[in-house]
């Protein structure tokens, strides 16, 4: 009994972890734009979209550490572990590219993020019901923010919808891992608990799609979706991400700041 | 008196009695002209401002002090939109005024030409440079323009805020390891003199000072704000067991001040003058943002466009 209550909770703690992850990459490249917007309010909008992901991102790693129980921090999620720990997603590391691409990203995770924080309010576990029921609020937001620029940009200029068309070609083939269940997201113990990925792919796709639309956009078919990110195997981007991230803990370890 | 004398007259009688002044008054046009170069100088160093600081947010040492250190640069984002604003309520656009930071016509406060080396850095910008800039502006919370007095007393409610956090930086690292000491130490001596240059020349050598008391722009000298600065960091420097990089700081209980040393002048010149460690970084990165964010703002306004033609023909076909 007791073996299975601590399985359990390790199944809980890496799926937490995988959720953190993902608000935290995308937070931090984010947060790289911060000064260097097109325009001083979309600097500033980005910037909250930021702040918004990471805070989610550290409440997550707060619940992890408490299921540890073993003394962690939420910092040692993010600071002390290397590449191959990581679940994210690949979509949130990928770079920012010019304003087309970050809008063309950000607009892909929302889809994912919004319908999966309102399946997750439903979640069995209470605590992750009671996050997913907080951030949702966030996450509607971001939804209405990037949807309004990837109508505004694919339906603004020539140039701007063809950079539009550029980064949803190039980015297309990312957006399809938030709905393909990991090993973590399939374990019977979190039943109930974790949210049931291929059952929010329909929605998710559906406002992308009507969105695209709207925005004259045409979206290219995909016969390999990439993934790997939720198991660790990350793009050669990634180790560039943690070395800047990680930079200071690991220079001066042990040290409070 | 001619028409213009009586006018200046009068708008000299309603500053003497602290009357704000608003956009639709009549002003001089000097007085004009003169806020437009200090509200637009000022709201280019909030926004230049935002790079030696964001340059450490993917790198802060952990997630409390990462969101401390986006909120603060966004902070100073809007600082930079408010001042935008005031400037606009002056007759002058937003383009206008960016073009001459891009253009290099317009100056920025000189301190954000200096590099941010070490996470260290960011507690002494907080601490110093934000400091010297409250000095600076709450006295501008009462300037006579009405626009700058109000977007002054809401900046400076967050740069106080801005200091405190960075204090605590530096409090967090003086009392951390011998490494974060020193780091912490470094960061004062290379940033010391850089904040009281904020301050701008000695009051012998400013040459807008006199006319901008009298208008009330301007309410304490150049060196009595510095004076004041000296003043407020030298205690709270010894609380972190640091020191200023300054043999000659001291006490005098005559003046009830602090005597200083002098400041290295050939390199404020040379700063203001474009040969900072790194104006031309600042002001490329600064271009470089504008510059590719001119096909988005081209498509937002293209959009717009369209979206006003489209709801006119609406409602076109609704009337038929
Ligand atoms: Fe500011
Ligand atoms: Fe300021
Ligand atoms: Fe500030």
């Amino acid at each position: 009994m007791g073996e299975i209550i601590s399985l359990k909770r390790e199944s809980l703690l890496k799926y937490v972890l995988q959720l953190a992850d993902n608000a935290l990459i995308l937070g931090q490249r984010l947060a790289e734009l911060c000064g260097h917007g097109p325009i001083l309010e979309q600097d500033i909008a980005i910037t909250n979209i930021s702040l918004d992901l990471i805070g989610e991102a550290r409440i997550l790693y707060q619940y992890a550490a408490e299921i540890e129980g073993n003394g962690k921090t939420e910092d040692d999620y993010p600071y002390k572990r290397d590449v191959r720990d990581w679940q994210n997603i690949l979509l949130v590391e990928l770079p920012n590219g010019h304003f087309g691409y970050t809008i063309m990203r950000q607009f892909m995770f929302d889809c994912y993020h919004y319908y999966h924080l309102k399946a997750m309010t439903n979640s069995g576990d209470e605590r992750l019901a009671q996050i997913a029921a907080k951030t949702i609020k966030e996450a509607t937001y971001h939804l209405k923010y990037s949807s309004e620029w990837v109508i505004r940009l694919g339906d603004g200029t020539q140039e701007s919808h063809d950079k539009m068309q550029e980064a949803l070609n190039d980015r297309i083939r990312f957006f399809d891992e938030a709905f393909i269940p990991s090993k973590i997201e399939n374990d019977k113990s979190l039943n109930g608990v974790a949210v049931d990925c291929t059952k929010i792919k329909a929605s998710a796709w559906a406002k992308f799609t009507e969105v695209c639309q709207t925005a004259n956009l045409e979206i290219p078919e995909v016969k390999f979706p990439q993934k790997g990110g939720k198991d660790g195997v990350h793009t050669e981007h990634f180790g560039f991400i943690l070395a800047e991230l990680q930079f200071v803990q690991k220079s001066y370890p042990d040290s409070n700041w | 008196m001619t028409e213009i004398q009586s006018l200046e007259k009068r708008f000299q009688d309603r500053i003497d009695a602290e009357e704000r002044i608003e956009p639709r008054d009549w002003m001089p046009e000097k007085y004009r002209k003169t806020l437009i170069r200090q509200i637009s100088q000022h709201a280019h160093s909030e926004v230049v401002g935002m790079l030696p600081e964001g340059n450490w947010i993917t790198r802060a040492p952990n997630l409390r002090r990462k969101l401390g250190l986006i909120a603060k640069v966004q902070d100073e984002a809007g600082h930079g939109l408010y001042l935008y604003s005031a400037c606009e309520t002056l007759g002058i656009s937003r383009d206008e005024v960016l073009d001459q930071l891009h253009t290099g016509k317009a100056k920025y406060s000189s301190i954000f030409n200096y590099p941010t080396l070490t996470w260290a850095d960011i507690g002494a910008i907080g601490w110093l440079v934000d400091g010297a800039a409250i000095l600076n502006q709450v006295p501008l919370c009462r300037c006579s323009y009405g626009p700058y007095a109000r977007a002054m007393v809401r900046v400076c409610k967050e740069e106080s805020f801005h200091q405190r956090q960075g204090y605590e930086i530096m409090l967090t690292l003086a009392n951390g390891t011998p490494e974060q000491k020193e780091m912490a130490q470094d960061a004062i001596n290379r940033w010391w003199w850089p904040s009281l240059m904020m301050f701008g020349p000695n009051d012998s050598e400013s040459t807008h000072s006199a006319q901008s008391m009298a208008w009330r722009i301007k309410r304490f000298s150049n060196d009595e704000l510095r004076q004041r600065m000296v003043d407020m960091i030298k205690p709270q420097t010894d609380i972190l067991g640091l020191t200023l990089p300054d043999p000659e700081i001291k006490w005098n209980e005559e003046r009830g001040a602090h005597d200083f040393g002098e400041i290295d002048w050939d390199e404020f010149w040379s700063v203001v003058k474009g040969d900072g460690p790194c104006n031309k970084e600042r002001l490329a990165a600064r271009v470089k943002a504008h510059e590719e964010g001119q096909w988005v703002r081209d498509a937002a306004l293209a959009y717009a466009e369209k979206q006003e033609v489209r709801k006119a023909s609406d409602g076109k076909t609704k009337v038929a």
